[in-house]
């Protein structure tokens, strides 16, 4: 490991450990990701680690006395430890699994929100959430009756702290904010962000999807009171991630799914819940996903969240460089002082999809759409834009394919 | 891969006959395609038996979805309604002539989903695909 740290960030050796990057899309077509904030690709690691626990220790969790439901609930819980102690969680109890990102923070709108929340009270999100960090608020909102405001996103690509101070004085319940835009790229400054609303009164919901995976996040230092992420977007599997929520809260919250697992007794007409987080996890969980969660922390941990971290900023710079040489091309967003590995774009009178059809014709993956943040696209009125994400094993040769692929796209549509 | 872009789908995605709005109108109907923004609005003109005499589009959309709305137009113009019920699938992609994946068959499809939603909402006691 030494050795590693003191020759610099080998991403070639890196990319050894991801089977899936040296497949060919086509015959003689080589595999170029660019579309690890949609998902990220998964390490041998975390891959083996899921095999492993299928082949010699599977068995529901909890209750069972027999020795592999000894071994997998020491795998479940495990895990758990080492992704909070990996994002620096107070304690292990504060971290709940779920599905993702999405069931996170639906998990706090219905519990949290349908309990401490009334007519005529406000949220506060902002104009760059992801769909997922909306569409929950607004089911609240028109159950409710909520009011829900937006703190704006400059043409930059940033967000407008100025209106955010004065729409504090309305005193909202709760301000819901992404840590990075899936779109913009923007790393919100949260701890300034959080440090007043929390003196405003307001309790605090960060999606971290975008942000987890890039950079160390230290959820002791933000002060957030509820922080969201998933599994498949940091070298993990899908079907799991995790909601972050501070004790005295959760403790308050009613449960979220009713069955087994998150009951101490029940009774034909009642039942006590279980200490958290068992409260919010009903039913067998996803219990090798967990391990393969636990595996591709270590893995990030391994690798070093501070090495990454150099990687992907000296490679966005270089992705940003490169693009904005090309005529026509616009990238959204801030530049690489507050960005991170996101660059999404659009070419002048060239439709996202077809961008993204013809780099796909050459082995290149990026996404085209809105992203699942179509409120940001009809803000900068744009019907779709391109997206070209980056990770830990991406390299500046990829950053070229991409741009030799866009230059093609020109070509055609010249 | 990249037949998809035949001279005649840049062609016609670049220089459309059959774009514009058409007020008053027959039928006017418009859709999106939720995964990638499309929108599309087709508004048609009958005469008294029910031919097509004037059909214009209009909306956002990527070359596959657009040269497909302007060919599905070109196609309908002295048709009947009822001849429009028949424009199948298979249709449109020989209209474009080329072969797509699932993703990009939403594009191509969007116009012939908006004109027969259009079609079907005049005739409500049919149903619509």
């Amino acid at each position: 490991m030494a050795a590693k740290i003191t020759t610099g960030y080998d991403v070639n050796e890196v990319r050894q450990d991801f089977p899936i990057l040296t497949r060919e899309i086509r015959p003689g077509v080589l595999l170029t990701y660019l579309d690890s904030a949609a998902t990220s690709q998964k390490p041998n690691a975390v891959i083996e680690a899921m095999s492993a626990y299928y082949q010699d220790t599977n068995a529901n969790i909890h209750r069972g006395i027999h020795q592999l439901a000894e071994e997998a609930t020491f795998a479940y819980e495990n895990a758990r430890e080492r992704i909070a102690a990996f994002v620096n969680a107070p304690s292990s109890e504060e971290l709940i699994f779920t599905r993702n990102t999405t069931e996170s923070i639906n998990l706090v709108a219905f519990t949290w929100g349908r309990t401490f929340l009334k007519a005529g009270d406000l949220i506060l999100l902002t104009e760059m959430e992801h769909h997922s960090n909306l569409v929950p608020w607004q089911m609240l909102a028109n159950e409710l009756d909520l009011e829900l405001e937006f703190i704006p996103v400059t043409p930059d690509g940033l967000l407008d702290l100025d209106i955010y101070k004065k729409q504090l004085k309305k005193e909202p319940k709760l301000l819901g904010i992404t840590h990075m835009s899936n779109v913009l790229g923007t790393i919100n400054p949260l701890e300034e962000i959080l440090q007043d609303a929390k003196s405003a009164g307001a309790v605090t919901l960060v999606d971290g999807a975008q942000a987890v995976p890039h950079f160390h996040v230290d959820l002791s230092k933000l002060e957030a009171d509820f922080y969201a992420f998933s599994a498949h977007k940091m070298c993990g599997p899908t079907g799991i991630g995790a909601l972050f929520g501070r004790k005295e809260l959760l403790e308050k919250m009613p449960p979220f799914l009713g069955g087994g697992e998150m009951i101490k007794r029940v009774e034909l007409r009642s039942f006590k819940t279980n200490d958290i987080p068992h409260k919010f996890e009903a039913g067998t969980p996803a219990i090798a996903e967990a391990v393969g969660f636990g595996a591709a922390v270590d893995y990030l941990s391994d690798l070093g969240m501070d090495q990454i971290e150099r990687h992907e900023r000296s490679l966005t710079g270089y992705a940003i460089e490169k693009l904005s040489q090309i005529s026509d091309l616009h990238i959204l967003g801030p530049d690489i002082e507050e960005k991170g590995g996101v660059v999404a774009f659009y070419i002048k009178d060239i439709h996202a999809h077809d961008v993204a059809q013809i780099l796909d014709s050459r082995g290149i993956a990026v996404r085209a759409g809105h992203h699942c943040a179509q409120p940001l696209h009809t803000k900068f009125n744009l019907p779709a834009t391109s997206r070209a994400s980056l990770y830990l094993y991406n390299t500046r040769e990829e950053v070229d394919r991409l741009v030799d692929g866009i230059h093609r796209v020109k070509e055609i549509f010249a | 891969m990249e037949d998809f872009y035949r001279e005649l789908i840049i062609e016609r995605y670049k220089d459309p006959h059959f774009r514009g709005v058409l007020d008053p109108n027959d039928i006017s109907y418009e859709d999106d395609n939720p995964s990638c923004g499309d929108h599309i609005q087709i508004d048609v003109r009958l005469d008294e038996k029910g031919i097509v005499t004037e059909a214009l589009f209009s909306g956002e959309g990527c070359a596959i979805s657009q040269a497909s709305a302007d060919l599905l137009l070109e196609s309908i113009i002295g048709k009947s309604v009822d001849d429009i019920k028949e424009i199948s699938k298979e249709d449109i992609l020989e209209n474009l002539g080329i072969e797509l994946g699932p993703v990009r068959l939403k594009c191509a499809l969007l116009p012939l989903k908006v004109l027969k939603a259009g079609i079907y909402g005049i005739n409500k006691t049919e149903e619509s695909d």
